[in-house]
């Protein structure tokens, strides 16, 4: 049987991961180990008088006057207007959000670098929060970061000629929306294990990360060690969502503590400093006005953006992807010609603002599918209607949408045609129209969106950081036995990048996945790669090995037309053997011959032998693009707020599927995300910028009672720029639920004459406003 | 998320347990399933020097049947509960309220004596008992015992009329009548959440005794005889106008939302009990 390109190969990862054998940052045990507590800011805003060690235990405690040869951690960014922000990786001279490391503490167990912790003294002069980021835009507001003289880490602005649509639109809707902050809530968050190998004269790095090369550069750059000291190895990794993306403050701490005392120091991060240090993601505003004819076609867009970005620009990605995102990726799938954007990135006493699965799309595609809904209803048609007429058309594909952004490839209103009929939308109208004589409220909500994957080069150059990725690299080996290793320097933290890559290579050597091995994470022993964002490890990785696996059965061909006394183009490769007619050798015949027999082969054998490394990046630099269509049905209870998922479809085109099977479970995984954002999830903020949701059960997630039985249905449009034909994929379920749910959930109460803008829709919400709107309401109990 | 060090203990005689809870001032606490004591542990929301582990000590784990009382040990689990193992001093009620707390590895460890004395404002059994008209078993550091009826047990938000050196030994429920009836609803965010809203309901036509309780109102458990009567003479749930005014009556600080679910969670509680399903 294949196991190449196409097939639904189990994973490879699940047998450990899935019976406890899994090894995570937690689970690594070495010598002499200690384990690390942090101490944290209570205060989101204020200037630090003092952090005084416990008598007699000061040399078990650091703190920033420690940590004086450390430098701030300092994402520089091209762009124009930009102020980057300098985080120390222990607070200095201020703390600017509660949770802010202050001072790191290690014992010999984890407990007792808690008591220890509790024991630091430290004194904070209180200054005024700055909480909400629409007034911290306003000149006035208290100052997170005094030199810049403002709060604004970018603005960006797009320009186009709205005046005149103002004046001869036909039809004008002006909304206002706004998701919540988030926490991307990993099964695993964040973990380091540091310790000085005198051997290797390194220091080795465990972390919990998706992108093990990137840490290494930013540990060498921050704390001023050559790279060749650095070892960085991710092991298996409990989920990352982009929460892990990026250079974390921690990871420095406890490599720092580890260096100087020459003791391995582990830390983990619980779930309350997860949801409280890591509350950085998701929270947009948007004020749009979108101009249309009489038949809801857009005519055009006025938009402005607010991200509430925290306190720090996080390395390498900057504060300002989020909000350059948001405002290149707000017209998404819609053909329309005249778009003004401006972009506010604004510092709060928040954490660091970090992309999660979809960075700004759903924030995006929320305020743009319920604004396609919103001129829908205002030139009474039905949406998907509207939709499917807004899309860029298959006829007009490739297409360069008005802010220039290249579509390869797609049929955008098919998705939503698939998703109608998928869904019954007729059928829906009907049944929603009986429901509510009988009183019960159902509502259909359809959300179509692109996901930008793989982005290259050139995007992220334009995007003025400070590290681009290029070409991404990887090795493919046949082993003396014969077997097959894959070596690449991304990570699968969840992904199943481990089987994919395996089948890639599988599908050019024939060798079956179970016969391919592929070592990733660990930057010792694989070739660069910038690691897992932005979709782009199947594209980039996944071209990598397609690029050496060709190479190599390339050799394997030379060989065996060696040994089978023939010419290689005249060699078969099946099933793990190379054939000539029926004569054939295996692998391993190859593999011994090469290692072991030698004086079987030719002397003017091809010397690069059975490895080769091979870099790859697509023909376009500006990324490809999947889209999807979501519908969902929901029926909402008017009496008690709470809304029930009747039905959800999801239609996506993601180019060559390499394993459908794990292509569902990130649909799957990504869509039960997307319902989070959606119906619970909510990061709260006191006055004082004090967190309210601090444990799970205040922060809700939804659990499998609160999710639908998906159903999913798939084109296949090859993207004619990349290896395969693959396109970028892992993202893009999280991306859409908002959008579909909240139009389901307008749909349903629009008999109350109620609209709902703004995420989670959660039943205080919906219920106040339908309290709001009918104040006698005497609905049924 | 470690909690601060403490000594445990595991006494199996219970007047010792309650000296040793009395002795410490308040440093001391019970420790039964630990699911609400454990997580302010970790968090270092209390930490008390020493920590009386009740769940071995004798009778506490036991059900009991009188010929007017149901008898449940304060260590019984939610999920002993949920499986039927107690005698329903009301068809299928315990098992109805058990079943629908937390989420099993939760019900396996949480005991319904925990529940009470946490006396969580959001919790179930505190709605649901005070709806049956049950009482506490309370045994001080001499071995002597009192009832403590529901209605007189939870003080408000975490409180209760327990003395430091008490321990709660048992539930005590009367049986109700055959033809009883009873309703139960919690509204929440999601399955085995905290509720938003409780309304409980209990009507036996041959003692007359009829009750509707609202839990989740911040403090104890709000009684309201004006409305099980209504429902009683009636036969119908009041209007929401009713429930509403009832509500806003009580004192309570309460907002729109919460006093519109309440008044809902009630409505459909009473239907239930009453409907013939
Ligand atoms: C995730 C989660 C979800 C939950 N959801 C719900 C829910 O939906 N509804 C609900 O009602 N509850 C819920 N709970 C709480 C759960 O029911 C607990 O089991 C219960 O509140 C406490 O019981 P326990 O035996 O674990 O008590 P412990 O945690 O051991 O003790 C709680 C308190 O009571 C005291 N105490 C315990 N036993 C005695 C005794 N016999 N005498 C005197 N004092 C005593 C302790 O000193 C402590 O102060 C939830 C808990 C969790 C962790």
């Amino acid at each position: 049987m294949s196991t190449g390109i196409g097939e639904r190969v189990l994973r490879k990862e699940d047998r450990r991961l899935l019976n406890g054998q899994a090894r995570f940052v937690g689970d690594i045990r070495l010598p002499r180990q200690w384990e690390a507590a942090f101490v944290r800011s209570p205060l989101a805003h204020g200037r630090i008088r003092s952090v005084t060690k416990p008598a007699g235990l000061e040399d078990r405690v650091f703190t920033a006057a420690d940590l004086a040869d450390v430098r701030p951690i300092r994402a520089e960014s091209s762009l124009p207007s930009y102020n980057p922000s300098d985080q120390y990786p222990l607070a200095r001279d201020k703390v600017r959000f509660v949770g802010e490391c202050l001072a790191i503490c290690i014992a010999p167990t984890r407990a007792e670098a808690e008591d220890l912790a509790e024991r630091v003294e430290i004194e904070i002069d209180p200054l005024p929060p700055v909480v909400d980021a629409l007034k911290a835009r306003e000149p006035g507001s208290a100052l997170l970061h005094e030199d810049w003289g403002n709060n604004l880490f970018l603005t960006t602005f797009f320009d186009g000629d709205i005046e005149t649509l103002r004046k001869t639109a036909p039809v004008i809707v002006e909304r206002e929306y706004s998701t919540a902050r988030q926490c991307m809530n990993p099964m695993e968050g964040k973990g380091t294990l540091a310790h000085w190998d005198e051997k290797a004269g390194q220091l080795v790095v465990y972390t919990s990360t998706q992108v093990p090369h990137l840490i290494r550069t930013g540990i060498s750059e921050f704390l001023g060690i050559d790279q060749g000291q650095v070892r960085v190895i991710a092991p298996d990794v409990g989920g990352g969502f982009g929460y892990k993306c990026v250079l974390q403050p921690e990871e420095l701490s406890v490599s720092w503590v580890a260096r100087r005392t020459g003791r391995p120091i582990r830390w983990t991060e619980d779930r309350r400093e997860h949801l409280v240090a890591g509350a950085n993601t998701r929270q947009h505003h948007y004020k749009l006005t979108a101009f249309a004819d009489e038949r809801g076609r857009l005519l055009g867009m006025d938009a402005e953006i607010t991200v509430d970005v925290g306190a720090y620009s996080v390395w390498p990605f900057t504060a300002c992807l989020e909000a350059a995102q948001a405002g290149g990726n707000l017209p998404g799938p819609y053909d329309f010609g005249i778009y003004r954007c401006r972009t506010w990135s604004v510092a709060t006493n928040k954490p660091a603002f970090t992309p999660y699965r979809g960075v700004a799309r759903p924030g995006v595609c929320f305020a743009m599918e319920l604004t396609i809904d919103a001129i829908a209803r205002a030139v009474g048609r039905e949406p998907s209607e509207v939709r499917k007429e807004n899309l860029v058309p298959a006829a007009k594909m490739p297409y360069t949408n008005v802010t220039k952004k290249f579509y390869d490839s797609g049929d955008y209103p098919e998705s939503v045609a698939q998703a109608e009929k998928a869904i019954d939308l007729k059928g829906f109208r009907a049944r929603q129209a009986a429901a509510r004589a009988e009183g019960r409220h159902l509502g259909i909500g359809f959300s179509t969106f692109t996901e930008q994957s793989a982005h290259g080069t050139k995007v992220f150059a334009a995007w003025g950081l400070p590290l681009v990725p290029g070409y991404d690299q990887a090795m493919v080996k046949i082993t003396p036995s014969g077997s097959v290793e894959v070596r690449s320097g991304n990570h699968s933290f969840g992904q199943g990048l481990e089987t994919t890559l395996a089948q890639v290579a599988s599908e050019w050597l024939t060798v079956g996945t179970d016969r391919i091995s592929v070592v990733m994470g660990d930057t010792g022993i694989t070739p660069y790669s910038t690691g897992a964002y932005a979709s782009r490890g199947m594209v980039m990785s996944g071209g990598a090995v397609s690029k050496a696996a060709e190479v190599l059965a390339g050799r394997v061909r030379r060989h065996a037309a060696h040994l089978l006394q023939c010419k290689p183009e005249d060699i078969r490769l099946a099933e793990g053997k190379a054939w000539h007619g029926e004569a054939h050798v295996g692998f391993e015949d190859i593999a011994r011959a090469w290692y072991l027999r030698p004086d079987q082969l030719p002397d003017d054998v091809e010397t690069a032998g059975l490895e080769v490394t091979e870099g790859y990046k697509p023909d376009i630099d500006t990324g490809v693009f999947t889209y999807a269509t979501h519908a969902a049905i929901v029926e909402v209870d008017p009496d008690t707020g709470r809304v029930a998922i009747e039905d959800y479809f999801i239609f996506e085109d993601c180019g060559r599927r390499v394993n459908p099977l794990i292509l569902e479970g990130q649909a799957y995984g990504g869509a039960a995300q997307g319902i989070g954002t959606a119906l619970f999830e909510e990061v709260l903020y006191d006055a004082n910028g004090q967190p309210l949701t601090s444990t799970l059960a205040d922060y809700i997630l939804p659990g499998p009672a609160e999710l639908p039985s998906f159903r999913l249905g798939h084109a296949e449009t090859l993207s004619p720029y990349t290896r395969h034909g693959i396109k970028g994929v892992g993202e893009g379920a999280a991306i859409a639920p908002g959008g579909a749910i909240v139009n389901a959930v307008n749909d349903a109460l629009s008999p109350f004459g109620v609209e709902l803008n703004s995420l989670p829709a959660t039943p205080e919400r919906i219920l106040g406003a339908i309290l709001r709107a009918t104040p006698e309401t005497e609905a049924a109990g | 998320m470690k909690p601060a060090p403490f000594e445990l203990h595991r006494p199996s005689d219970t007047a010792l347990a309650a000296r040793m809870t009395g002795g410490g001032d308040g440093t001391i606490k019970p420790v039964a399933g630990g699911q609400s004591l454990g997580p302010m542990l970790n968090l270092r929301l209390t930490r008390p020097a020493g920590l009386v582990d009740i769940t071995a000590l004798p009778g506490l784990t036991d059900l009991r049947e009188t010929a007017t009382h149901v008898e449940i040990g304060a260590a019984v689990t939610h999920a002993r509960i949920e499986d039927g193992a107690c005698p329903e001093p009301i068809a299928g009620m315990l098992r109805h309220v058990a079943g629908g707390i937390a989420y099993r590895a939760v019900r396996n460890r949480g005991t319904i004596g925990g529940s009470l004395c946490h006396a969580d404002p959001a919790a179930d059994w505190i709605t649901a008992l005070t709806a049956l008209g049950a009482s506490v078993v309370a045994t001080g550091g001499t071995g002597t015992t009192r009832e403590i009826p529901m209605t007189e047990f939870m003080l408000g938000a975490y409180r209760t009329a327990l003395r430091p050196d008490e321990i709660a030994t048992a539930i005590r429920i009367p049986r109700h009548s055959p033809g009883a009836r009873w309703g139960y609803h919690k509204i929440c965010r999601k399955v085995g959440e905290f509720a938003d809203a409780i309304a409980a309901f209990v009507a036996d036509p041959q003692t007359r005794v009829c009750r509707a309780v609202f839990g989740s109102t911040g403090g104890a458990p709000l009684v309201s005889p004006v409305l099980a009567a209504h429902a009683a003479r009636t036969g119908t749930p009041a209007d929401l106008a009713m429930v509403k005014a009832e509500l806003g009556r009580s004192g309570l600080s309460l907002g729109a939302v919460k006093i519109h679910q309440l008044a809902v969670a009630h409505r459909r509680a009473v239907a239930e009990a009453l409907s013939d399903g």
